[in-house]
């Protein structure tokens, strides 16, 4: 398989992802604003940050608003994590390989694109934005199911996992950064008692893993415990952990991964044996941050690996 | 209601199937009749199969519009252009010598140009040539042939005889449409096939790999291939990936592919750098390697000429060959077959004036208003004029343009090309103008498709026969009808 076909592939997963995932992240943040009590402010600039978007985002708007942040997020052409952008992106990388994807991946993603443009102002506007999200999270869980039922297992699928567990991971860990650096904002113990139960049951939700936590927990809704099952979690298939080991085991079925596995295994390791209780409590989000970065590492390797060759016997 | 064939006339023009109203060519009798044979309802039926058909296969060509690309449905006629054997036997040789005659020709400018030399050409003819490609000079291709695939236009004249209007050896599409003009013909007119002995057009894609994989540098059982396109915006991309696929060669891009510092050029796969034998590439000249031709190109290789010359990786069409495609060489290939191989030819051409030479010139200028002009390095039709149907004013500045670059121009007799019934309306059939491009290779051997292209222009009257402005196509049978 071609280099450029196998990185269209994984970036068409990457961007799928990236979509859901960037809708989800506004729903947290639009449905504890229902929650929260009157008077807790909310950041909504947060997001850029989670994002890492500050530059791009202060070349555009001057008020750090949610109307601002908002459009930022849903619709900025040039924020390549933008709803938009993520499905045009999607949809450009379906076109260029269509020979290796089924047929009808491009008419979904045509309808995709579609309905997110042309129901924007939906999204722009609080009363209707959740119903526009939920159907930005749908459009891409169709295609995904899609994907998922219908691509012959060969080594294109593979990439298609690599790229899907990746931002997947990615998204988790900006979900968690997204509930702490809310509580973070109110550390308090002036502020109502709930506020930890109402930011975690968010993230939880968000992650779809609200059901799956109280099963496997069976207890109350607690940061830390939150934390770990959205981190450590084998089962859970949003979870960092599970997302990691499918990597491996799509790397794994891949020519000349030896290293790439090598790589994967070894920081699998490394980023669970430093989560401890001490981490959990006071660093979170650096905790979040390095990981962050790690995935950015196995994003290079891949790329180094597969996509991008410059001379033989570079191998 | 069935189609009456007494109220089908074409005119002064000679068509395809039918000799005067009423009255079918000999060869297409049995079509005529079974055409006759289905009601209105019916031959819409067959219709709506053809466009159902076409639409399942994916076969598409794309239109750029101000909206974006668009991926059009093939125009496709249902009524096929019917062929006898021992005509096309006739036609097929001349295409071949034609071919044979050309790459010795193009090998001779790039070596020794005795052809200049003996004064059959005239040297200031080379001198301007567009598409001499100065750093080609002194290589030596594999099978001394530079261009392995050849479109060639055919006409047939009111004498019913075929004219060669062009050859195209730079990058000719259109033999994917062939191809699928009889998968989809198939199906819509089985019947045709058990009562004539219609030639099978489908080896093509073997031949091609025998003549691609006859120039490969290693000389291994697989030679690795690839088919270089310019990517998804162009018109014939779907071609390009259909003649991948056919060829079991992978459909690169100029990114796909690296050349090493061995000059040798490598594509990126996923199993690690693929080194490549043969690249059949669809891009023109001057966009194969900005090292040496524009350095703006992005759809090239960089280096890629550098591994060719040093004999590492093949590439067909060889660059420079297109020196012989251009309309004023296009006028002296009579005689050089007559030089190379010291044959007539048999395959005549349209009739050509020279407006670089001074006693044509006058002719043309004289004659303006029944001439058409053509420059002669452009292709898909730009940049003509014709004459019977210009303005005085259009006529005014062409002659200004002769005068002042007389080697770019050439002129024609506004052609009669021929016609064939084609379904216009629901059951309805009227005669449309249509030409022919057969494919010749050579690399080994020398081999000519069983037919080839039939393209129509589907307007009333229209002469035009491009896809891109309205053209559509036809299947074109060649029948056998020994022991009829």
């Amino acid at each position: 398989m071609l280099s450029r076909v196998a990185e269209r592939i994984y970036w068409t997963a990457r961007y799928l992802e990236r979509a859901e995932n960037t809708a989800r992240l506004v729903n947290v943040y639009s449905k504890m604003l229902l929650d929260l009590p009157g008077g807790v402010d909310i950041g909504w600039y947060n997001l850029v940050t989670l994002n890492s978007a500050e530059q791009l985002f202060g070349q555009k708007f001057k008020r750090r608003d949610e109307r601002n942040v908002i459009r930022f997020l849903l619709a900025d052409p040039d924020f390549s994590g933008s709803v938009l952008t993520s499905l045009k992106m999607i949809r450009e990388n379906i076109r260029t390989t269509r020979d290796a994807l089924p047929a009808e991946a491009w008419e979904q993603a045509n309808e995709s694109t579609l309905f997110a443009t042309s129901r924007l102002d939906e999204g722009l506007r609080r009363g209707d934005r959740y119903e526009y999200l939920d159907g930005i999270i749908r459009c891409c869980q169709q295609l995904s199911g899609l994907l998922d039922t219908t691509m012959r297992r060969d080594a294109g699928w593979e990439f298609f996992r690599l790229g899907r567990n990746l931002e997947r991971a990615d998204m988790t860990s900006r979900l968690l950064d997204a509930g702490a650096s809310m509580l973070q904002e109110h550390p308090g113990r002036e502020e109502p008692l709930n506020l930890v139960q109402i930011v975690c049951g968010n993230v939880l939700r968000s992650a779809s893993a609200y059901q799956p936590y109280r099963r496997v927990i069976k207890g109350p809704v607690r940061s830390r415990l939150v934390v770990r099952f959205l981190l450590e979690d084998e089962l859970f298939p949003r979870s960092v952990a599970h997302c990691i080991d499918q990597m491996i085991d799509a790397a794994g079925a891949l020519p000349r991964q030896r290293r790439v596995l090598k790589l994967l295994k070894c920081e699998r390791k490394q980023i669970f044996a430093e989560l401890d209780e001490e981490k959990l409590e006071h660093d979170l989000r650096d905790y979040l941050n390095s990981l962050q970065l790690q995935l950015a590492d196995f994003h290079r390797a891949f790329s180094h690996n597969w996509f991008a060759l410059e001379q033989p016997g570079d191998t | 209601m069935t189609i009456d064939w007494k109220q089908y006339n074409p005119g002064d023009f000679y068509d395809e199937l039918i000799s005067t109203p009423g009255h079918p060519r000999a060869p297409a009798r049995r079509l005529v009749s079974y055409l006759g044979s289905l009601t209105a309802d019916e031959m819409e039926a067959r219709r709506i199969t053809a466009e159902a058909t076409i639409q399942e296969m994916g076969v598409s060509f794309t239109v750029y519009t101000d909206e974006g690309n668009i991926d059009r449905c093939w125009p496709f006629d249902i009524v096929p252009r019917v062929i006898d054997k021992k005509l096309w036997d006739v036609a097929a040789a001349g295409l071949k010598q034609r071919l044979q005659a050309l790459n010795l020709f193009i090998d001779d400018l790039y070596h020794e140009q005795k052809i200049v030399r003996d004064k059959v050409l005239p040297r200031h003819i080379l001198d301007e040539s567009q598409n001499f490609r100065p750093e080609c000079v002194g290589f030596s291709p594999p099978c001394g042939v530079w261009a392995h695939i050849c479109g060639t236009d055919l006409i047939r004249d009111r004498d019913g005889r075929f004219y060669v209007l062009e050859d195209n050896l730079r990058v000719p599409s259109g033999v994917s449409y062939m191809l699928e003009n009889r998968a989809i013909t198939k199906r819509v007119l089985p019947e045709m096939f058990d009562s004539y002995r219609i030639l099978p057009v489908d080896d093509y894609p073997d031949k091609l790999y025998d003549t691609l994989a006859a120039i490969s540098p290693r000389h291994q059982r697989e030679p690795v291939m690839a088919v270089l396109t310019p990517g998804i915006f162009n018109s014939a991309y779907f071609e390009h990936a259909f003649l991948a696929q056919q060829l079991g060669a992978e459909l690169v891009e100029g990114s796909d592919l690296l050349v090493g510092e061995n000059d040798c050029v490598y594509m990126r796969t996923i199993d690690g750098l693929e080194q490549v034998d043969v690249i059949y590439r669809r891009i023109d000249d001057l966009f194969l390697d900005p090292e040496v031709f524009r350095r703006d190109s992005v759809l090239g290789v960089p280096g890629l000429m550098r591994a060719w010359k040093a004999g590492n990786v093949a590439l067909a069409n060889a660059p420079g060959a297109g020196v012989a495609d251009d309309k004023v060489v296009y006028a002296f290939v009579p005689d050089i077959i007559k030089y190379y191989l010291d044959q007539d030819p048999i395959l005549e051409n349209v009739q050509t004036y020279l407006c670089d030479d001074p006693k044509q010139r006058e002719h043309v200028l004289k004659n303006i208003d029944s001439l058409v002009i053509k420059p002669a390095n452009e292709s898909g039709g730009y940049g003509m004029l014709i004459g019977p149907h210009a303005t005085e004013k259009e006529r005014r500045e062409f002659a200004a343009r002769i005068r002042k670059n007389p080697r770019n121009y050439i002129a024609q007799p506004t052609i009669s090309l021929s016609t064939a019934p084609t379904v216009t309306d629901r059951g309805k059939v009227e005669p449309r103008h249509l030409d022919l491009r057969p494919f010749v290779l050579q690399g080994l051997d020398l081999e000519v498709t069983t037919g080839g292209l039939t393209r129509v222009a589907m307007c009333k009257g229209s002469l035009v026969v491009n896809s891109s402005q309205g053209g559509g196509s036809k299947d074109t049978w060649i029948v056998d009808r020994k022991g009829d």
